[in-house]
């Protein structure tokens, strides 16, 4: 028995003889090989704190190998042509050897995806992980949340069904609302009059080769920006601040090797439970994965009922609809991207996890999360009347988040959040104006409510009670459950 | 106190789990290994073939696609079937020791009627497919050359029963497909005979 | 930007359009059950027997059907397969497309997939639901599926039967059909309830076809999720024992 703390690495590759080691230092003398390994993964200091959320940027990054790999051994069977695709498809799923296997892991993983982006956003949103000196890894991030869009969007046309050519021909027809030279750009993407074979084999190559450089390039960048600048973590405090005298190792931080490869491995498993379950009793998730529709293949001459996505568009779906006009919609679309991307630069304030923020912050970021929640719901579900002016009221809400992100940098003054309420109603209330339409005059009014309510709340509320917004003082170190209680030297940021 | 490190517990979970682990990677790898075999589709355009050789006419040769493979039908005269026995001493394997035929093709004439040959028309050197030599003396091949096959890629021969000839880059003997004689005007490629009780064994070239 | 409007509208209308017309007819559930060989054996009889007259299966192969359901390959040529050929070929209807078109005006859709594209219940209530209606061409309409081009192949089976509609008054005068239930006109060879039997049989053989691995995809995923499992058993002990002085 012995209190010294195990070196694995030691213990497993040095021990191993002569030979491997000294193919080690050979290898070393003319790559940096073992310096990368150690920089990277063994003599990475991560903060002790990291909760379930951290999860999921190694499950993404397995997915993403999933994906590369089965979409590898997929295009080994599919015909990227108009009169082959569809039957290529049916030739994976039932002739090749396991190829259903391969086809419902690549589209289950597809989903699952977006599933873990989603969340891994969520929790950089949540702890503040975009922040200063993060700001590049959440604009790489973006970047590669916007590229899996893409790949994922040029993926759903190969199966050349029903909503692959109906929902092609609905997106691509938004780059007709650019000003000008709309027309040309999409006829350019198309590389004809309208969707066919040949925007399927561009997209297919597109899809194969050029989007997934892209992607591997760009997650190599944000994991070297990351370990450049460290993790945060559910504290929102830098482990960098405090570090051992003697050996310049954070006193909060553990090596990412073998404490967190360990943990992440567990993370993994039950992941890779989940999606087997998908994948084995539901791989068409009850039409959200793979949908009805599809199973017919393409007719330019009918448009299935009802067109929609996928449903990790859904939100932005809904938003482009909630706008009755072609132009205004894809701007809003388009802004609602984009602003994702200056997300540092409008929340300034410098505690960064939610845990520490002020109570009425925890509330906007959880109605946020609820709006692309219902977004995502009402993007699936049939334009109605109501469905359109609750989409519409929702993306306002969905805006307001990041009016609310910047007013909430710092302390406000009663004038300040007065007069903010005061433009934000004016605003809304003149685009209400502008698009008033005498029939559901009554619709219109009562859901005017909404964001009518959320200012309320989130604006004048704050003026009358400043300590709603008044951050809690942030712990000097993190906290873990042995010093939890027991927090000494906490100051106030 | 239990802050302590058992080392050999330690090792011991190390161990299952990198066992385990390894066993869930390897399984996971089969379907991606075996999807790379022939599909039901391959293996359906893979059944047996059907050849009309009714209207052969004596020493023409009938080509037809088998398994994507060329699979040739060559009508021998009774002269060509005498000569045959004169090559024994010039060839690798005259009496097909090897398993390139199906056990009733294994005689003098690597066929099951005499006159007709069934061969798999594939260079067993590389994979080119041979040239139909008939006539003896050909000078494309050589004023001694008996008739037969000429591979053009890299000199291989083969006599008029697909036998290798020595001295040439060629190991075995042409492959002769599974058939039979489904009536006096079809060949079916890909099945043996009704009444053959062999157990058919892959050629090791083919 | 009046173009837009229109579209953003018809875009809108055309789903309502369609909904209004499938909510029309309460679909019957047709409690399939893929592990059921025998009934997926019978289902496949009939199918050939009164569907492959028209319409294919063309992604799917006599020898995998005759896997998947327990039929070797004598019996599938003596059973299903009529019109000769190899037991590796796809199920492919005799009648050509454009002969089709020129009887029924459309082409008969593959069935491959259709469970998929319509759903269990659609085709089960769709067997069913087969009406007389003097004013159609093949002298049938169908509740499910109005203005339908295919003929009742069924009708020997079940015999033939009429549509009996309400009617509906809207507050403004106005007023419009709704069908309530059927009235048999001609006993059929089944009773009713072998008929339900023989519909029942016919969607899970076309449940079966849309989604083969079905068959099976169920008992290999417990496995690897039993494998996960284990797996996770040993890798979490791993991880709490590297992790005991982590405070």
């Amino acid at each position: 028995m012995s209190n010294e703390e195990p070196k694995l690495k030691r213990d497993y590759l040095d021990v191993t003889g002569g030979w491997l080691h000294g193919l080690r230092e050979w290898i070393d003398a003319r790559f940096p090989m073992s310096s990368t390994w150690k920089k990277h993964v063994a003599e990475y200091y991560a903060p002790k704190n990291f909760n379930f959320w951290y999860f999921f940027g190694s499950i993404a990054l397995l997915i993403l190998v999933n994906q590369i790999l089965t979409g590898i051994f997929l295009a080994m069977n599919y015909q990227p042509s108009a009169a082959g695709a569809f039957a290529s498809v049916e030739y994976i799923m039932r002739d090749v050897n396991w190829g259903w296997l391969l086809r419902y892991m690549h589209s289950v993983g597809a989903s699952l995806f977006f599933v873990v982006v989603y969340l891994h956003m969520f929790r950089g949103v949540m702890y503040g992980s975009f922040k200063k000196p993060r700001e590049l890894i959440w604009i790489l991030g973006v970047l590669i949340y916007v590229a899996l869009m893409a790949e994922a969007f040029m993926g759903y046309l190969l199966p050349w069904g029903q909503m692959s050519y109906w929902g092609a021909n609905v997106i691509l027809s938004l780059f007709g609302a650019i000003p000008g030279i709309g027309n040309t750009i999409e006829t350019w993407i198309k590389g004809d009059f309208g969707v066919s074979g040949i925007t399927l084999n561009r997209f297919f190559a597109l899809h194969v080769v050029a989007v997934p450089l892209v992607i591997l390039g760009l997650v190599l960048f944000h994991l070297i920006a990351l370990h450049e600048v460290g993790s945060n973590n559910p504290d929102g405090v830098e482990i960098k601040k405090h570090k051992d005298p003697a050996t310049g190792i954070p006193l909060d931080g553990i090596p990412f090797h073998p404490y967190y490869t360990m943990k992440d491995i567990c993370g993994v498993i039950v992941f890779i439970a989940i999606f087997s379950a998908i994948i084995f009793f539901a791989p068409g998730m009850h039409g959200l994965f793979l949908e009805p529709s599809n199973f017919e293949p393409a007719n330019p001459l009918k448009t299935p009922p009802d067109i929609h996505p996928l449903w990790y568009f859904g939100p932005y779906y809904a938003i482009l609809r909630s706008i009755p006009n072609k132009d205004l919609g894809a701007l809003a679309l388009l802004v609602a991207i984009v602003i994702l991307f200056f997300l540092p630069w409008l929340d300034r304030n410098p505690v960064k996890s939610i845990r520490y923020r002020g109570p009425l912050y925890r509330w906007v970021l959880v109605l946020f999360a609820v709006t692309f929640l219902v977004l995502g719901y009402i993007g699936m579900q049939l334009a109605t009347l109501f469905w359109a002016e609750i989409g519409q009221r929702l993306s306002e809400l969905y805006f307001l988040f990041f009016v609310a992100a910047w007013v909430y940098s710092r302390s406000r003054s009663r004038v300040f959040l007065v007069s903010t309420f005061v433009v934000v109603m004016l605003i809304i209330s003149l685009l209400d104006w502008m698009s008033w339409v005498p029939s559901i005059a009554h619709l219109k009014m009562w859901s005017w409510l909404i964001p009518f309510g959320y200012c309320v709340i989130f604006l004048l509320w704050p003026a009358a009670m400043p300590r709603l917004m008044q951050p809690k003082p942030v712990p000097e170190r993190v906290r873990t459950k042995a010093r939890h209680g027991t927090q000494a030297g906490v100051t106030a940021e | 106190m239990s802050d302590e490190i058992d080392q050999s517990k330690r090792h011991f979970l190390t161990v299952a789990t990198v066992v385990v682990g390894a066993i869930g990677v390897c399984v996971t790898a089969v379907p991606f290994v075996t999807s790379m075999n022939p599909s039901a589709k391959a293996l359906a355009l893979g059944g047996p073939t059907d050849i009309d050789y009714g209207k052969i006419e004596p020493g023409a040769m009938i080509k037809a696609v088998w398994r994507n493979k060329p699979v040739w039908v060559v009508q021998r005269g009774q002269a060509v079937l005498a000569e045959l026995p004169k090559n024994d001493s010039l060839l690798r394997d005259p009496d097909s020791e090897e398993p390139q035929q199906p056990a009733y093709a294994k005689n003098g004439w690597r066929s099951i009627k005499p006159d007709l040959f069934v061969v798999v028309g594939i260079c067993t050197h590389l994979g080119c497919s041979p040239l139909y030599v008939p006539q003896p003396g050909n000078p494309s091949v050589g004023p001694t050359w008996p008739g037969g096959f000429h591979c053009p890629c890299h000199g291989s021969l083969y006599d008029l029963a697909g036998r290798v000839f020595k001295n040439v880059p060629a190991p075995l003997n042409l492959p002769v497909p599974r058939h039979r004689y489904v009536n006096d005007k079809v060949i079916r490629i890909g099945e043996d005979p009704v009444d053959s009780h062999s157990t058919w064994t892959e050629p090791l070239v083919w | 930007m009046k173009n837009i409007i229109v579209f953003a509208l018809l875009l809108a209308l055309v789903p309502l359009a369609a909904r209004a017309q499938d909510e029309g007819v309460k679909l019957q559930a047709a409690n399939v059950d893929v592990s059921n060989t025998a009934s997926l054996q019978r289902g496949a009889k009939f199918f050939v027997n009164y569907c492959m007259g028209c319409h294919s299966a063309q992604y799917v192969r006599y020898n995998r059907v005759g896997q998947d359901l327990g039929l070797s390959d004598p019996q599938l040529e003596s059973y299903l397969m009529f019109g000769g050929g190899k037991v590796t070929d796809t199920m492919m209807s005799a009648m050509p497309q454009a002969d089709a078109v020129k009887w029924f005006g459309v082409a008969p859709p593959d069935l491959s997939l259709e469970s998929r594209i319509r759903g269990d219940d659609w085709i089960y209530t769709y067997l069913k639901s087969f009406y007389l209606d003097p004013k159609s061409a093949t002298g049938v309409n169908n509740t499910v599926f109005p203005r339908v081009a295919m003929p009742d192949v069924l009708w020997e089976l079940q015999g033939t039967q009429r549509a009996v509609f309400t009617t509906v008054r809207n507050p403004d005068g106005s007023s419009y059909q709704v069908f309530d239930h059927f009235e048999q006109v001609t006993p059929g060879k089944m009773t009713p309830a072998e008929f339900d039997k023989a519909a029942r049989d016919i969607t899970s053989f076309l449940a079966y076809m849309g989604d083969p691995v079905k068959l099976t995809s169920l008992t290999l995923g417990l496995r690897v999720i039993g494998f996960l499992v284990v797996f996770f058993i040993i890798a979490y002990l791993l991880k709490r024992e590297i992790w005991k002085k982590v405070h």
